[in-house]
């Protein structure tokens, strides 16, 4: 897919879901946003229309009939890097987690806002366009420049730990997508670490002191509960 | 008119009356009694022929015990019947045939022919009478067909001794004849009967013969009849007038009277019985017996008492009313039962003591005379000569004190001695003053006759030794004469008045011992507020105060179980079916009993007026006490209390459960409501809002702006409530598995807040979080749930313009998280209540709730191991705080999100 332009030919979006009201309401939604729409109603069908449509975006409910939601992903991700998008009911977090370590970019709860949706897919499909990340990363009041390591709010510079610099630069590469508690402990601190959670939220709310406006209430470096964390992008 | 038509509308009591007689009669079987005068009437003829008939009109018919005696007609009747076969027993090597009771109730036929009624069964039968068998036979549903001669009945029983001289010792209660539901009088002229004995068509058993000799006189056949043609037709009057009474129609109505007649022990009262009881019937009247208790009683004599006891218990089969009470005197309290029970009537016996005696003291029917205000006294004359029971009673052997006497000679000895002392310095008169208190010594230490010794021993000491002249019994002065005379008198008077003295105390001391273990056993019954506490305290007490071994039998459903029981009692199956009969029959029966009275224990049942709750079974010590009326009134006692103990825990029992179905329904009810009107609500706005939006053309932008804002709004309303409803599922379906994680206290509120970031607008949140706060193990996701909950309540009552305030801390080994608005808050009353499910508190205009949320809370903060209350905030509004174990509680699974 990454050979798609935008512009070039409006993007194509793969609708799995079983459900025939939320397939209506998302070709709709999706159809007059200007994406062109196709639509599977279970996992095997899902599968063999990502390999005959090749689209370029897929939304993919994890409750199917006949192929569990991950195990989706996971024959998807045998053969292409599509970005996935996870729709799932609060109650499912477990799934949502499972989702996103096999592969999944990013996920919504149903319900949802349509608006919502349509950032999450602009935002995935951008990251898809966007390989190499901007130098300078800016949300907020935040500005971090990669190349030259430093890290700036309301234009002050704030001294980083090399372990807190190191989870904010893998959330800024991944800018707008959610990472799990997973990956970032697998990516930071290595494999070792998997079920040390208690080291990511210290220094996850060490980074907040550092970077948030107010602390208690983080705008920047969100939470997802149960699921990790998100760096909100502009 | 409608003052006639008022008159004949039957009274509600008759109306009662009939109600309750049907009632008792639905699950009885009914009693057909045949009622001759004679043997040889025809009586098994009748009853065969009557059964013979219903035969052929389909009902099951079973000849139970009939005995023909070998007469061809009523051998011709039996054919075709079905018989029963006999209960053969052996009894000191002779062979009885009786009935077979147990046979007849598992055979259940419609109904059951049981020939002579007053029957005696062979020792070892499980009832003494053959009645008894009938009146199972009866409460098993089985109706009765029966015969009995009028002879038998037991308020006859004298009167038919006195027209005939014959003793009929084979009686029955007068009871039965009450219970009958049909009476059949069998009547042929006693011609005839005599002709029928002299063609030997009459079977008289051997050994009767002579008696029957006496008995058929044409002159006892003509009074016998009459006896039990006034018996049927008293029987058909009183059908008539409850007929009468039943469908209003005016007739003669009589007084209504009641009888009262008193029951001293006297060797007479059983013949006072049967009196009042035939009174009582000839006027239609119910018939009080009372047994009045006084100071004196103690003088009464142990057969005495034993008679009032049997007295009481004869009333009682002969239908009265019995009581017993205890007064200062008899007239008093006769005067008093009388007044409080309307008695109109009252019976007593003629005095039969010597005239001398009545200068003394006025015989009791004087006084009772004239208290009795407007209320008539019969007396009955009380012939000694039937003196029956008696005189056959044996006088207990009582064992001569010996010892006393020994003492009242060396008594005397000691004070003739005393007195030879101080002879010089008193006169002999003065003497006698010494004897007098040797005498008092005497009555007081040894009892009545040593006292008595004493006196007779100083009269002859003081005369030998100090009256001149001396050592001789000669008196030589007259006047000394008078002092013997007046010395004796007091001495004796001295003599029996401490003795009496001495007897009364025993009997208070007796009554006092059965009321304090009366009042120990209702005391601690009060206390118990559960069935092993109810059997534990009937348990310790009988044995305290009778030191009897004993076992409870507690009913469950139709079974009887045994709840406690002493480990020396050996329960075989024997003594379970007697407990198991007297809970089948109401009745007591065992030991001491007229049924199954070769049990080893004998077995009250635990009766109230509505139910029976079990089985008491009782070993007492001594044989003796089985028949004595201070144990069995303790007894008697002691079951009603510990029935009505029992049932009061069954009641409490059932209003508990009752209580907490209601409370489950009631729940049930808010869940319904809560569900339908939460759901429906949001729906009817979001399709009213969209069906709108489509169908009205002609809205401007700002009408179309607020629709769609109220669509997602009830929108989002109806997530959460779903949410909601899902979270109590899990709760109460204990669905909720913790997944502890290490939580940073300020990212949960960070995350509680941004859930609810779109509702919070510019609403100031104050947060203050204690420096230092550690990572707390928790579940995220149910935490987070609890703090939105927690503050969309703060966020629905109290006004936007106030802050909401979130304060965390540690204290000693908890996390404390406090969410305080500044809202209406909750009255005192309700602080608990708020956390209770679909408990609402009155909330301003469209900020309802749905009632689950703090209960959601309170599920989640208890799988925590936490805590969860509420208060009010200073200056007013809600404070709800949560303490949650910093260690989470030891048994969940750690696990933790990757």
């Amino acid at each position: 897919m990454g050979e798609t332009k935008p512009g070039e030919h409006p993007p194509r979006i793969l609708v799995v879901d079983d459900e025939a009201a939320i397939r209506r309401l998302l070709a709709t939604v999706l159809g007059s946003s200007g994406f062109v729409v196709h639509q599977a109603e279970n996992g095997s069908l899902g599968l063999a229309a990502a390999a005959a449509v090749r689209p370029d975006l897929i939304l993919l409910d994890l409750g199917l009939p006949d192929l569990d939601g991950v195990e989706v992903i996971r024959r998807l991700r045998e053969w292409s890097p599509v970005p996935i998008i996870v729709l799932s009911v609060r109650e499912r977090e477990e799934d949502k987690v499972a989702a996103l370590d096999a592969g999944a970019d990013d996920y919504l709860s149903k319900p949802f806002g349509v608006p919502e949706l349509l950032a999450r897919i602009r935002g995935s499909l951008r990251r898809v366009v966007g390989q190499a990340p901007e130098p300078i990363f800016r949300s907020g009041g935040l500005e971090v420049d990669l190349a030259r390591r430093l890290v700036l709010v309301a234009g002050q510079e704030v001294q980083l730990t090399p372990t807190e610099y190191e989870i904010l630069r893998l959330l800024v590469t991944h800018a707008g997508k959610v990472l799990t508690h997973r990956q970032l402990l697998s990516r930071i601190w290595g494999a070792s670490h998997l079920e040390q959670p208690h080291v990511l939220r210290v220094n996850i709310s060490n980074l907040r002191r550092k970077i948030e406006h107010d602390p208690s209430r983080p705008s920047l470096l969100r939470t997802e509960s149960g699921v990790g964390y998100r760096l909100r992008a502009d | 008119m409608t003052n006639d038509s008022d008159d004949i509308r039957p009274s509600p009591e008759a109306m009662l009356k009939l109600a309750q007689a049907e009632e008792a009669q639905a699950d009885r079987g009914k009693l057909k009694i045949f009622l001759g005068y004679a043997a040889g009437v025809g009586k098994t003829f009748s009853m065969l022929s009557a059964a013979r008939q219903r035969k052929r009109e389909g009902r099951d018919v079973v000849a139970a015990y009939v005995e023909s005696h070998g007469r061809t007609e009523t051998d011709a009747l039996l054919e075709g019947l079905e018989a029963m076969p006999k209960l053969r027993l052996i009894y000191q090597g002779v062979q009885l045939f009786e009935l077979d009771l147990d046979a007849v109730l598992a055979r259940h036929p419609q109904i059951a022919l049981v020939d002579e009624l007053a029957h005696t069964n062979a020792p070892g039968s499980r009832h003494e009478k053959r009645w008894q068998d009938v009146q199972e036979l009866l409460t098993a549903g089985i109706d009765v067909y029966t015969t009995v001669n009028v002879q038998h009945f037991e308020s006859l029983n004298d009167v038919v001794e006195k027209i005939t001289g014959v003793v009929v010792r084979e009686t029955v209660p007068d009871l039965l004849l009450d219970l009958a539901t049909e009476i059949q009088l069998v009547d042929i002229p006693p011609d005839e009967l005599l002709e029928r004995l002299s063609e030997g068509k009459i079977y008289i058993p051997e050994q009767a013969t002579r008696a029957m000799e006496k008995f058929f006189q044409p002159g006892n056949l003509i009074a016998l009849r009459e006896l039990s043609l006034r018996r049927a037709a008293s029987r058909v009057d009183d059908q008539m007038r409850s007929y009468m009474e039943a469908r209003a129609i005016p007739g003669p109505r009589t007084v209504a009277e009641r009888l009262l007649v008193c029951i001293s022990g006297s060797p007479f009262g059983e013949k006072l019985m049967r009196t009042t009881r035939r009174l009582a019937d000839e006027m239609k009247a119910p018939w009080h017996a009372v047994y009045i208790e006084t100071p004196d009683t103690g003088r009464f004599s142990r057969e005495n008492r034993e008679r009032i006891w049997r007295d009481l218990r004869l009333a009682e089969s002969m239908g009265a009313k019995v009581a017993s009470v205890t007064a200062n005197t008899v007239a008093e309290a006769v005067a008093d039962y009388a007044g409080r029970h309307n008695i109109t009537k009252i019976v007593v016996g003629k005095p039969t003591r010597p005239r001398w005696r009545e200068l003394l003291r006025p015989p009791i029917v004087d006084q009772i005379i004239r208290q009795s205000g407007e209320i008539d006294v019969y007396v009955v004359s009380m012939n000694p000569d039937e003196r029956r029971t008696a005189t056959r009673q044996r006088r207990p052997i009582r064992t001569i004190p010996w010892a006393g006497f020994a003492a009242a000679v060396a008594l005397v000895a000691g004070t003739t001695m005393l007195c030879s002392l101080v002879q010089s310095f008193f006169s002999p008169t003065n003497m006698v003053m010494f004897y007098l208190l040797a005498v008092v010594v005497a009555a007081i230490r040894f009892g009545l006759r040593p006292a008595v010794l004493t006196s007779m021993l100083g009269v002859l000491a003081f005369d030998f030794f100090f009256v001149p002249p001396f050592f001789t019994l000669v008196v030589a002065d007259t006047e000394y004469l008078l002092t013997f005379g007046v010395f004796l008198i007091v001495g004796l008077v001295i003599t029996s008045q401490v003795a009496r003295g001495c007897e009364r105390a025993e009997a208070l001391r007796l009554r006092e011992v059965q009321t304090a273990s009366l009042y120990y056993l209702s005391r601690d019954l009060a206390g118990a507020a559960d069935l092993v506490s109810v059997t534990g305290a009937v348990f310790r007490n009988i044995r305290e105060s009778l030191h009897a071994e004993i076992v409870i039998f507690l009913a469950e459903g139709e079974q009887l179980k045994i709840i406690s029981a002493n480990e020396e009692l050996d329960l075989d199956l024997k003594e379970r079916a007697v407990a198991d009969w007297a809970f089948r029959n109401h009745r007591e029966a065992g030991r001491g009993t007229a049924t199954l009275g070769s049990a080893g224990l004998l077995y009250l049942p635990l009766m109230t007026a509505t139910t029976i709750h079990g089985v008491l079974g009782v070993r007492l010590e001594e044989e003796t006490d089985y028949n004595s009326q201070q144990h069995r009134l303790l007894l008697d006692a002691f079951a009603s209390q510990t029935a009505m103990a029992l049932e009061r825990v069954r009641f409490s029992l059932q209003a508990e459960q009752a209580q907490i179905l209601a409370a489950r329904e009631t729940l049930e009810r808010a869940l319904l409501n809560s569900i339908s009107h939460d759901l429906r609500t949001p729906l009817a706005s979001i399709t009213g809002a969209l069906s709108s939006l489509r169908d009205q053309e002609n809205l401007d932008e700002a009408a179309r702006a607020e629709l769609l804002a109220t669509a997602c709004e009830e929108a989002a309303r109806l997530n959460r409530f779903v949410g909601n409803l899902l979270d109590m599922t899990r709760l109460e379906a204990g669905a909720v598995r913790l997944k502890y994680t290490p939580c940073d206290v300020e990212e949960l509120i960070g995350c509680a807040l941004s859930v609810l970031d779109p509702r919070l607008g510019k609403r100031e949140i104050a947060i203050h979080l204690a420096p230092d706060m550690p990572l707390v193990m928790l579940d995220m996701g149910c935490m987070i749930q609890v703090l939105v909950n927690l503050l969309d309540n703060s966020l629905k009552y109290s006004p936007p313009d106030q802050p909401i305030g979130i304060n965390a801390r540690t204290d000693r080994g908890w996390l404390v998280i406090e969410v305080a608005d500044h809202g209406p808050g909750v009255a005192e009353a309700d602080l608990e209540r708020i956390f209770d499910k679909f408990h609402r508190v009155p909330a301003p205009e469209g900020a309802r709730g749905t009632g689950l949320g703090l209960s959601i809370c309170k599920g989640f903060v208890q799988a925590h191991g936490g805590k969860i209350s509420a208060s009010i905030t200073p200056d007013s509004g809600l404070t709800v705080m949560i303490r949650l174990p910093l260690a989470p509680p030891p048994q969940p699974e750690v696990t933790t999100h990757g």
